[in-house]
């Protein structure tokens, strides 16, 4: 019960705060009598939502979103199963890490142009960058999950003469799960980052594209929504990451 | 004397490290026979090799020098399938239950999972842990961890049990408390048990044969039959005997 009302008080905490910070917000536009074009009223900027002609929200929200979540979910397959094959093969490991540790230094931005080149505009270039942006996270905790395990445990397991795969299945991929939630973590953030750049400079929807457009005519209250929706779209899928590892990894194992 | 040969028996065993720059001798002159039941101590300094001569036991380590045999032809050893190990750590899975984690051999070893189960839960019950079988290890205290530990190294019923300082991580009592368990778990499984230590007290309490190894050059310095009757209680260690042999051991190790 007491745990109960422990968690009721602080999600009443986090609402109130949001609300105050949104009626600050209001009180500042309306006793300071700023601008609109410098800072846009909280309620201007909720108007926005009902030019759907203006704005396409729906539409331009579902792009946005793919691209975070198509390069976001690309990442931690590939981070996984590249993390997976370094693991088996020292080898592979030896050759490819530091190719993809220096790859990683490149500022992942500077490709959009040459992404355009390449793949033209579009839905797809826009899921490579934030994939790109995303993916060396996944890869390096997971990596350092695996290999993360008691050598006295693999003592033990190697005394019953388990297997490879036994061993892999049993102790490294349950106990890299923690892991690979911490790089999901952050892999969100860089994720919601690579999508929108790549759509400034590489599409013709999406939340970042209309940023751009209508940036010219100086409607800052439009910029504003399209940055509150580009923060939902991160903040459902780090909900669904938190969601996720509620679901698959004990409670003493999480890092937070 | 006796006719029956015994359950393990050590012949010159040698093992030197090889360094880059110089080799270490790890263990040295060991020879002993144990029979089968007994409950052998290891006892010595940091650095005497007791820890790699049990890994040679447990069929982790190769020597250089001399004969390690296990079972015999009246009693046959699988090396697979007849060594339990207990370390320092309780080195449980934290996500899995503590039933799950007592059945990590069997299902290594692919034994039938009804009857493991079965037996999981007798051992549980032995150890102390009846209550606790669908706990995680976190909401166990370190004790009951390590109980948890040995359970899991008896449920695929081996005959020969290895232990690596089980209780060296516990606080003074809990090892007491431990020490009773242990030579009242030993007594109801009737295993063969090798036990090291760092502990003299320890290693007369428990032993029913003491074995003590030195560091510096690691050899192994004295065997000898600890002749005091079991089942044995705490006042054990204010009798003369019991003084007599772990002086007889702080001799050995130059404490004297």
């Amino acid at each position: 019960m007491d745990d109960y009302s422990e968690k009721l008080r602080k999600w009443v905490l986090i609402i109130v705060m949001h609300l105050v910070a949104v009626l600050a917000w209001q009180a500042w536009i309306t006793i300071g009598e700023v601008e609109p074009y410098i800072m846009p009223a909280p309620l201007d900027t909720f108007a926005t939502l009902l030019e759907y002609e203006t704005y396409k929200w729906g539409h331009n929200t579902l792009i946005t979103a793919a691209s975070v979540y198509g390069g976001f979910w690309l990442a931690v397959v590939v981070g996984v199963v590249l993390a997976v094959l370094f693991s088996w093969s020292r080898w592979l490991n030896d050759a490819f890490m530091p190719l993809i540790v220096s790859l990683n230094m490149i500022p992942k931005v500077a490709l959009g142009p040459i992404f355009i080149v390449w793949f033209s505009y579009g839905l797809g270039p826009n899921i490579l960058i934030a994939f790109s942006i995303c993916f060396l996270p996944i890869l390096i905790t997971t990596t350092r999950g695996l290999n993360e395990v008691e050598p006295e445990l693999i003592d033990l397991v190697r005394t019953l003469r388990a297997s490879r795969w036994q061993i892999f299945t049993k102790i490294q991929l349950p106990g890299a799960l923690p892991f690979i939630f911490s790089g999901m973590k952050v892999a969100v953030v860089l994720a919601v980052a690579g999508a929108i750049v790549g759509e400034f400079i590489a599409s013709e929807e999406g939340l970042g594209y209309l940023m751009m457009q209508v940036q010219v005519t100086l409607d800052t209250a439009g910029m504003f929504m399209a940055v509150l929706m580009i923060t939902a779209v991160g903040v459902t899928l780090y909900g669904i990451v938190l969601l996720l590892e509620r679901l698959l990894v004990v409670r003493d194992a999480r890092m937070e | 004397m006796n006719a029956e040969p015994s359950f393990i028996s050590l012949q010159g065993v040698r093992k030197v490290y090889r360094g880059r720059k110089e080799d270490f001798l790890a263990v040295s002159d060991v020879t002993f026979d144990v029979q089968a039941g007994e409950l052998v101590s290891m006892v010595g300094p940091s650095g005497c090799g007791k820890t790699t001569l049990l890994k040679i036991l447990a069929g982790l380590h190769s020597h250089e020098e001399g004969t390690v045999r296990i079972g015999s032809q009246a009693d046959s050893f699988d090396a697979a399938r007849d060594i339990g190990m207990v370390f320092q750590q309780p080195l449980l899975l934290k996500w899995r239950r503590v039933m799950e984690n007592v059945l990590l051999p069997a299902e290594i070893l692919g034994l039938p999972m009804a009857e493991a189960r079965a037996r999981a839960g007798h051992l549980l019950e032995m150890v102390g842990l009846s209550g606790f079988a669908q706990s995680y290890p976190y909401e166990l205290s370190g004790g009951m961890q390590q109980r948890a530990a040995i359970a899991r190294a008896l449920v695929h019923d081996p005959k020969l049990i290895l232990m690596d300082e089980p209780f060296g991580a516990l606080d003074a009592l809990t090892r007491e408390k431990m020490n009773l368990e242990l030579l009242r778990i030993w007594g109801e499984s009737g295993k063969t048990i090798v036990f090291v230590t760092h502990g003299i007290q320890e290693a007369v309490f428990l032993g029913s044969r003491v074995v003590v190894l030195t560091a510096g050059p690691a050899r192994m310095a004295d065997n000898f039959l600890v002749d005091l009757p079991y089942p044995r209680g705490l006042d054990l260690k204010t009798q003369k005997a019991f003084g007599d042999y772990t002086r007889r051991i702080y001799k050995l190790l130059g404490m004297e």
